[in-house]
């Protein structure tokens, strides 16, 4: 190695990092590397794999093969009490603090150490919360309760924690997404400090004007690798956006084959202040497929939530067919004709202890077993047809739903869903942990389903998939809808939507 | 099979039980003494029913000792005043759903949790019932035993409406949809609503009905005695529960069936009499109840972490 310039060694350097979660393939051999003095942003789509990236830093997960250097030491995988040690320290978007107890005991239980049996000096842990709050610039007091205070003084505290610790590397993970902007300057006049004191920062954030206003570098993920570290300084948003999103939309999804028909949906300044979903304004026809994208957090979830009753909206009108309607509860909704595919099946689709048949029916009560008393031949004649249309791979069905594969369970859920007969059906990350093949099943089932008449919302953090299915797609961004695009129509362009970036249309 | 392990390990416990009685204790069945026992344990299994429901749905009620105290001295002070058993029984009945839908609206219109519910109204109703009666007992006309029939005769008519009873609600839980509704809101109340089901309303009823029994098990009870004793009904609940969780009905909601609470209660009931026909002291009962209590708790706990895994 030619010695001209000494450059320090990085703080922190991952090699080769990769992690499979089952058959997902959640990062492909990531090299990262962070100096002292800087803020690294890390960059990707819902699912690049900045999360594992994280949780491999923070020793939450260990990385499959790959090999992480912290000062100079080599190590396989860290665990949180190690990253701890070796001065890591993470603040997360919900922070992590006990909401019960005080400021200054949250930080003594953060720092202070000694065995169970020690006696509490409440005078240094006072001196110290007051020290290090000050050296944020937080106007705290150190004996308030952690519950009395705002997301963003929260925030402050786990820095004053990651200071008092002595971290060396600060991870921040969407640290901006529940502040103002008046809160978001104090945070980034704290992070510029952090770096002036030779702090390294890793900088998570979908406001691709934040990662210009204080990163110095960033790194890109797509699908679970890197695909390049750039100075800041050399880059623009559109090229930013072209780098997360840049792969061709392959010919995974099955052709459009029908023409939208009359119209199902139909919302006008639909808005639900409980949920932060406001003034939406979108039709959905018959046949069509109507994607939703956005990033996480946007509200997609929550807007569908609205539509099924769960939150009613409050502002707004909803008609069905051209009639009016109010949603109140999911029942109601069920009754009209409107169908929820939830976006967490294992917790709130298919109850694993039930066998399939009873999943498949049990939205439909009502209209199968008329008489109150079950029918179980009824019940086993429409399973069995479901598991025949779906090809759901299964003993039978009373095989229970917890014995089946993800993409399995996913058709069990959407099955409960198709027998209520809807009109409109509304899919949350139908493909959400399903392996490939399952997915491009599950694809077809969508299309052939649209082709019959359904009219579907499909809502999906899955870029390709939004742009491969959806005839029309939505964009929304903080709770509202940004843009309505044609079909096809590139991911960058899309993307800059989603990123609330017009001059990102040029990229396209 | 395996889907009925649970019930059916209880079962085989039961019959070695039963077994080993034959062989070294066959004293143990003579008729009338059993038809005894079993009858005093008829109002306790119809408890039991209504308790698989209320655990099955995730909760608990540990008030069913006192509502049964309620119920039992309010029918007994109307028998004593001359009503019919045919007005005593539905007022005890209503009596119990009323106590039932206090638990009921606490639980499921609040959302406060049942274990902490049913604990305040277990104290509050025992402990107001022994201010106003001040430990007094209510002495029963005479028609009023057996139904007026003959001893044998009344046992007959109660173990029958029990195991009756029991049969009619273990179909019910299969076969009507409300008792699907049941099993879905105790594994997943969520995903239960979503589906468009009630999970608060399915919870309230399943406490009143819970009450409702306790009422008719309080008649049952109040037929075999000449007088109603203050502290009747005292430590009715750990029996419930314990028969309920050792058959199989997980605390943790939507697992389990009335048959096993059945068998688990056949269980826990013979070993008293198990034990002083086999000449073994009887302070040994409440901790071999205990020990078969624990063992069940912790079957079911190794079984959960197998299905997590």
């Amino acid at each position: 190695m030619i010695s001209g310039h000494p450059t320090p060694p990085p703080l922190l350097t991952l090699r080769g990092a990769t992690k499979n979660f089952g058959g997902v393939r959640a990062l492909r051999g990531v090299d990262f590397e962070l100096q002292a003095g800087e803020v690294h942003a890390l960059l990707g789509e819902n699912g690049a794999g900045k999360s594992t990236l994280i949780k491999i830093i923070t020793g939450a997960h260990q990385p499959d093969t790959g090999e992480i250097i912290v000062a100079g030491h080599s190590h396989h995988g860290l665990t949180p009490t190690l990253a701890q040690q070796l001065g890591i320290a993470c603040i997360y978007q919900q922070p992590a603090l006990f909401p019960d107890l005080t400021v200054e005991e949250n930080i003594g239980l953060r720092l202070e150490t000694g065995g169970p049996g020690r006696r509490i000096d409440w005078r240094a842990r006072r001196i110290r919360a007051i020290e290090l709050l000050r050296r944020v610039g937080a106007v705290i007091r150190p004996d308030a309760e952690v519950k009395t205070l705002s997301m963003p003084e929260q925030q402050l505290v786990e820095i004053a924690c990651a200071i008092g610790a002595g971290a060396r590397i600060v991870v921040m993970d969407e640290p901006t997404a529940s502040l103002t902007h008046r809160e978001q300057e104090q945070l980034f006049s704290v992070v510029r400090e952090l770096r002036a004191n030779g702090v390294g920062v890793i900088y998570i954030s979908h406001r691709l004007e934040e990662i210009f206003a204080l990163a110095n570098r960033v790194t890109v993920l797509r699908d679970g690798a890197s695909v390049g570290t750039h100075a800041v300084s050399s880059m623009n948003e559109s090229s930013l956006i072209k780098l997360m999103v840049g792969r061709e939309v392959a010919q995974l999804y099955p052709p459009a084959e029908s023409l939208p028909g009359a119209t199902v949906l139909t919302l006008r300044n639909l808005g639900c202040t409980r949920s932060g979903v406001r003034r939406i304004n979108f039709e959905v026809h018959e046949g069509e497929i109507f994607g939703l994208a956005g990033l996480v957090g946007a509200g997609r979830t929550e807007l569908a939530r609205v539509l099924f009753g769960q939150t009613p909206a409050d502002a707004g009108e909803i008609a069905l067919n051209g009639q009016p309607i109010t949603v109140g509860s999911p029942g109601e909704a069920i009754t009209l004709g409107i169908a929820y595919v939830p976006e967490d099946r294992r917790r709130h689709g298919v109850i694993l202890e039930m066998p399939i048949a009873e999943n498949m029916t049990m939205a439909i009560h009502r209209r199968i077993f008329p008489a109150a008393w079950l029918r179980f031949g009824r019940e086993r004649t429409l399973a069995l047809d479901f598991i025949r249309d779906l090809a759901v791979k299964c003993a039978g069905p009373d095989a229970l739903g917890g014995s089946l594969s993800g993409g399995n369970q996913q058709k069990v859920s959407l099955a409960r869903w198709l027998a209520t007969k809807p009109k409109l059906l509304i899919l949350d990350e139908p493909t959400q942990g399903v392996d490939v093949g399952a997915k491009s099943e599950i694809h077809k089932i969508i299309r052939r389903l649209a082709k019959n008449g359904l009219a579907v919302i499909l809502i999906s953090s899955d870029l390709p998939e939004v742009l491969g299915m959806s005839d029309r797609i939505g964009v929304m961004r903080e709770g509202t809808l940004t843009a309505v695009l044609p079909g096809g129509t590139s991911a960058a362009v899309v993307m800059a939507a989603a990123l609330g970036q017009n001059e990102g249309r040029g990229a396209a | 099979m395996s889907r009925y392990f649970r019930e059916l390990s209880v079962l085989g416990a039961l019959i070695v039980i039963l077994l080993g009685l034959a062989v070294f204790a066959p004293a143990f069945f003579q008729p009338q003494p059993l038809l005894s026992l079993v009858t005093r344990e008829a109002p306790t299994l119809v408890v039991a029913c209504g308790m698989a429901l209320v655990i099955i749905t995730r909760q608990i009620d540990i008030s069913v000792g006192s509502q049964f105290s309620v119920c039992s001295v309010c029918a007994g002070l109307l028998a004593a005043r001359g009503w019919p058993l045919a007005l005593v029984l539905p007022s005890s009945i209503i009596t119990g759903a009323l106590l039932g839908a206090i638990n009921g609206a606490l639980v499921a219109g609040l959302g406060l949790p049942s274990i902490v519910v049913t604990l305040a109204t277990m104290v509050t109703l025992r402990q107001g019932l022994n201010l106003l009666r001040q430990g007094e007992f209510v002495n029963l006309p005479d028609n009023v035993q057996w139904f007026g029939q003959s001893q044998s005769a009344g046992q007959w008519t109660l173990v029958i409406v029990a195991l009756l009873f029991l049969g009619a609600l273990g179909w019910s839980m299969r076969h009507l949809a409300v008792g699907r509704w049941v099993y879905a809101v105790g594994t997943d109340a969520e995903a239960s609503r979503l589906a468009g089901l009630r999970p608060q309303l399915i919870t309230y009823g399943v406490f009143v009905f819970l009450g409702a029994l306790t009422g008719l098990a309080a008649i049952m009870n109040l037929v075999q005695s000449p007088q109603i004793q203050p502290a009747v009904g005292a430590g009715l609940e750990l029996k419930v529960i314990a028969a309920v969780v050792v058959g199989g009905v997980a605390i943790s909601g939507g697992r389990g069936n009335l048959w096993g609470g059945f068998v688990g209660l056949l269980l826990l009931t013979c070993i008293s009499p198990a034990l002083t026909h086999l000449h073994i002291e009887a302070y040994w009962e409440k901790a071999i109840q205990g020990a078969i209590i624990l063992l069940a708790v912790v079957a079911d706990g190794i079984r959960q972490r197998r299905v997590n895994r």
